[in-house]
């Protein structure tokens, strides 16, 4: 998708696609045929950059066609380079700006409360994205407001787009950070579809308190000469290495 | 102005169990009423504006009719992009209220004040922009936003506003604007509470021999072009009159609207405060005098320009 529309990100994509994975298939409560159902799970993908592990992953689970993904950031396409309100069923919010997914969140978590309802919202978020002081202010709402139907979901892949997210902004510990911020945590790593499932899961264990896994993933993840090499953060892979990618993906029986 | 919205958003949470007042920790004991007959339709979000309308953005989409109430300035230019991305973007139905704005908190300084807000949200999309003039109208503007779609800013003062009208304003149909006093000399479209100036400056030109007509104003985008398109046939000179930059706001939009209109020699004067910070420490009444937004300096501008 990313060598087809010419588009970037797509490291940032490949590093969130084992949590969406494990989101869709294995957590969220949800039906792609009645997708604007008041009681389904919310997941808010928030990292909007990384949009084509979004559409991929949603396309798969059924929401819509995959014939769909050809028109990803085309002229005139149904798929936008970073999602827009409704671009097709199953996306909960436009994101791309950073630092909206968990203020919204919230306020979907809060609507059940209200409501009596017992759905989940889920958000999955770049580390880069904790940068945004939205973020925590946020995380002391949902906090005090004892959301623990909330649940952040942090890919945590070390870089943002022009360095180290430790570097720039003195990011650790970020366990101990969501923690102090009143919410639970874990670790995880994220590109273990069994570990990132159980973990999910430990969300509805009884606590007043909202949810934070912190997932260690790589930029990049399977494709060994875009592992961790943040040129790719921009960079659109040529023919030749689309080809190569697909080769390594395969060999690892990614694609089954 | 405050006390009179705490009081009806209050008796309409009563009937509609939609609302949800978000209040970014000001109006200390004003919500109190609200809180204890309602306590899951109040929260206090804290200092943390940015979070807020994401919170309203969220409830909103799930069938809930936020309001988000704050002062101006920290309600608008703080979380701009907020109100774009979440609100607009997905043509959420929030309503905004920023208490205190133009000059209301003057001795606060102009972190306080709000006078290019305005500017900054009729840019925006699909927002609808409101400034009652009076409790009065207050009410009927939070009566209609409540059961309109999409997005709206609601600016209002603070207290002590003098009520203009003297009778309730039952249905509010948009856009609308109130003649207050009639005259066949100059027209003014007074916005917001800047109105009872407007009034005391028709006293004044009356002295002077000229018969003002005043119109209250309150709705911003979209404008009352009904209104527009009477007045500047009628009139030589219509004036605009509002607690806002002249950059931007009320006037801006007229002269916009005018731009776009054949009409044959159209007067327009846009009063309004200057393009500049007001550093000076004063209440409202006197920020209002030194801004040149005050009766005596309406009344001076358009004796000014129409001699």
């Amino acid at each position: 998708m990313s060598y087809n529309a010419k588009t970037p990100h797509l490291s940032s994509a490949i590093s969130s696609v084992e949590l969406l994975v494990a989101a869709y298939w294995n957590f969220l409560r949800i039906n792609p045929k009645n997708f604007n159902d008041d009681l389904r799970d919310r997941f808010i993908f928030s990292k909007g950059h990384a949009a084509p592990a979004l559409y991929v992953v949603l396309a798969k689970r059924g929401f819509f066609s995959e014939d769909l993904l050809e028109s990803f950031g085309k002229p005139g396409g149904t798929l936008p380079e970073q999602p827009a309100p409704n671009c097709v069923p199953g996306v909960e919010l436009a994101t791309g700006s950073l630092g909206h997914g968990l203020p919204v969140g919230c306020g979907l978590a809060l609507a059940a409360k209200i409501k009596g309802l017992d759905y989940f919202t889920m958000v999955l978020m770049s580390d880069g994205e904790c940068n945004e002081g939205s973020v925590w202010e946020a995380a002391m709402f949902a906090a005090a407001r004892e959301l623990n139907n909330l649940i952040v979901v942090i890919d945590f892949n070390k870089w943002q787009a022009t360095g180290r997210s430790e570097e720039i902004m003195a990011l650790s510990p970020l366990r101990e950070k969501w923690e102090s911020f009143g919410w639970r945590a874990c670790e995880v790593d994220g590109h273990n579809i069994e570990a990132i499932t159980e973990a999910m899961h430990k969300a509805r264990e009884l606590s007043n308190k909202p949810f934070a896994i912190i997932a260690h993933t790589v930029k990049g993840k399977g494709i060994s000469f875009m592992e961790d090499d943040n040129n790719w953060h921009y960079r659109i892979p040529n023919a030749d290495e689309v080809e190569k990618a697909r080769r390594e993906l395969f060999q690892e029986n990614i694609f089954v | 102005m405050r006390n009179a919205f705490a009081k009806e958003v209050t008796l309409l949470a009563n009937q509609d169990e939609n609302i949800i007042l978000l209040s970014g920790d000001i109006g200390n004991k004003l919500f109190d009423e609200l809180r204890n007959s309602h306590p899951n339709r109040f929260y206090n979000c804290g200092v943390a504006e940015a979070n807020m309308i994401g919170v309203a953005a969220g409830l909103a989409m799930c069938g809930f009719r936020p309001i988000c109430y704050t002062i101006a300035p920290f309600l608008t230019y703080r979380v701009i992009e907020q109100i774009r991305v979440d609100l607009c973007y997905h043509f959420l139905s929030v309503l905004l209220v920023g208490t205190g704005a133009g000059l209301a908190y003057a001795s606060l300084g102009p972190t306080h004040h709000s006078c290019e807000e305005v500017g900054m949200l009729r840019l925006l999309p699909d927002i609808r922009i409101f400034a009652p003039a009076d409790s009065i109208e207050l009410r009927a503007i939070l009566r209609y936003c409540i059961n309109k779609a999409g997005p709206k800013y609601m600016r209002i003062g603070k207290k002590g506003e003098p009520d203009v009208h003297t009778k309730e304003i039952k249905i509010l149909e948009e856009p609308t604007s109130f003649l207050l006093r009639q005259g066949k000399d100059v027209a003014i479209l007074a916005c917001g509470s800047i109105l009872s100036e407007c009034l005391n400056s028709a006293e004044l030109l009356e002295k002077k021999g000229l018969q003002a007509e005043i119109w209250s104003c309150p709705c911003i985008k979209p404008l009352d072009e009904k209104l527009l398109d009477k007045v500047f046939k009628t009139f030589s000179t219509v004036v605009t009159v509002e607690e806002h930059s002249y950059l931007g706001g009320f006037g801006s939009a007229v002269a916009e609207w005018l731009c776009k209109m054949k009409i044959e020699k159209p007067k327009l004067i846009t009063i309004g405060t200057p393009d500049e910070f007001y550093h000076e420490i004063a209440d409202q009444h006197l920020a209002r005098k030194n801004l040149g937004i005050d009766a005596e300096s309406i009344t001076s501008k358009i004796l000014k320009n129409l001699n």
